[in-house]
């Protein structure tokens, strides 16, 4: 992905999600595969509005959350987001995505 | 069930989350099966704005896994508004259902509000035998042709298939149908006592010999003789196993309301109606009681060599009296698996047995001498 071009990130319409823990635990719609996302991709996907940018997300959220090189994150987190689209759990465009889900709810 | 799926239930179990729930919307039902456990008749369902608070409550408490039940869910008019709220609040979403009431449009809708798997009961793949056991003429037919609706979207379907004396013969046949329609497959040989405690259904249980056949048939148990072999002596870590899950990591709500265990374990612990979910699944009495339960606490079953491998059911234990106590439709399966009578089964038959017609015993002594005799005892 060019590093000029804004990537958007919205949660998939058709998963099913709950926070676990510390953990939360999402299953495809597409292909009813399990995943469980660490905190880090846990705060990156409950972010996934579809409004806000990529790098938004990860300067507001991750670099302040946690100690690590912007551009590694960045990184990251684009890495993250490609793997989790292939999978159906998000949506990724060049543009805002609409509809946003509701924040996931769950036991901590 | 995958091993992270399991990896994710034991953390639950470990947290005290309720991971699963069954939430039926309705007992109202469009077949009338011979074996059901249900009481038909409407007594006061939660409305779509109390099963919309409760769902919130649900997510709010930790379930993920959600089954709609009944009854029959698409008898509800809002069952759609009611699956569209529980999409919103992102639960894992499985249906059960006879699925008379779905053609292609619902079918769509299923697959658009990513509904996980929906599982259908089919009793025979002979029209006469579903039909006679549902009640209704042209059962079999349409339930089949929702199958394919719902595939024909993608969509995961599930047929369990409920053995009785009925339709013992047919259980090849349906295996086969749903292998013909790509449906998954799912066998039921217990028929439970009706909710109220009426036993009179359990009769519909196939007998012993039928069970002893369908354990040994490798296309379903795999390895027989590992499946029929006996049961390894109860070591100290399955004396202290759960039962099962109810009440530990799933539980059962009622269209009325009221929260159990599990669909097949009747002991009330509150209404959602009168309480938030979450203060009854933390604070009931009664589920306290439930999951102190260890099976080496258990009467007869902690003596039993099936101890280790037997499938139990609390709640069917429960139905019997005791939720200490055995689950003899359980005892009677470890029974046909293996031909080793479970302690209860033995009791039992103790029991039953008729007197005997001479007993000998001491008789005290009837003078002052230390007189003792033989008397006969009818």
């Amino acid at each position: 992905m060019e590093t000029n071009k804004k990537m958007y990130v919205a949660r998939s319409p058709r998963i099913a999600a709950r926070m676990l823990g510390e953990e939360m635990l999402v299953m495809s719609g597409h292909d009813s595969t399990l995943f469980t996302l660490n905190p880090t991709a846990t705060i990156l996907w409950q972010a996934a509005d579809g409004a806000t940018p990529l790098d938004e997300i990860v300067e507001r959220r991750i670099c302040t959350e946690f100690e690590v090189k912007p551009e590694d994150a960045m990184r990251d987190a684009e890495e993250l987001a490609e793997n989790l689209a292939q999978h159906g759990i998000l949506l990724i465009s060049e543009q805002p995505i609409a509809k946003p889900d509701a924040p996931v709810q769950g036991q901590r | 069930m995958s091993a992270l799926l399991q990896e994710m239930g034991d953390r639950a179990l470990r947290l005290g989350v309720p991971f699963s729930a069954q939430l039926d919307l309705t007992y109202r039902c469009n077949e009338q099966c011979v074996h059901c456990y249900l009481d038909h008749d409407d007594h006061g369902e939660m409305t779509t704005v109390e099963i919309k608070n409760l769902l919130k409550e649900m997510a709010e408490a930790g379930v993920f896994i959600l089954t709609f039940s009944g009854g029959e869910i698409f008898l509800r008019k809002d069952f759609f508004e009611i699956l569209e709220c529980a999409r919103d609040l992102t639960f894992c979403i499985k249906l059960k259902t006879n699925a008379v009431l779905i053609r292609e449009a619902q079918a769509a809708r299923l697959r658009d509000l990513g509904v996980q798997s929906v599982q259908i009961s089919i009793y025979s793949h002979r029209p006469e035998v579903h039909d006679a056991i549902t009640k209704v003429k042209g059962s079999l037919r349409r339930s089949i042709a929702a199958i394919r609706f719902l595939k024909s979207q993608g969509l995961k379907v599930i047929m369990a298939n409920v053995l009785m004396t009925g339709n013992m013969q047919d259980y090849h046949g349906v295996r086969a149908l749903a292998e013909e329609l790509g449906a998954e497959y799912t066998l039921d040989p217990t028929i439970t006592p009706m909710m109220d405690g009426d036993r009179s259904i359990v009769d519909l249980n196939a007998g012993e010999s039928a069970l002893r056949e369908l354990f040994r048939d490798e296309m379903f148990v795999g390895n027989a003789e590992e499946f029929c072999a006996p049961p390894p002596p109860p070591d100290a870590e399955s004396m202290s196993s759960l039962p099962c899950s109810a009440g530990h990591t799933a539980c059962y709500i009622s269209p009325y309301g009221e929260f159990y265990p599990c669909v097949q374990f009747p002991l009330s612990c509150g209404n959602v109606r009168q309480q938030r979910f979450i203060d009854i699944w933390r604070d009931s009495e009664q589920l306290k009681e439930v999951r102190s339960i260890r099976l080496k606490d258990l009467s007869g079953c902690s003596q039993c060599a099936h101890g280790s491998t037997c499938t139990r059911c609390p709640g069917l234990a429960f139905m019997e009296g005791n939720m200490r106590g055995p689950s003899t439709a359980d005892c009677e399966k470890s029974f046909a698996r293996t031909g080793i009578p479970s302690v209860n089964l033995l009791a039992k038959k103790e029991k039953a047995a008729p007197p005997r017609l001479v007993q000998i015993q001491l008789v005290p002594a009837i003078t002052g001498n230390r007189l003792s005799g033989i008397g006969a005892v009818a």
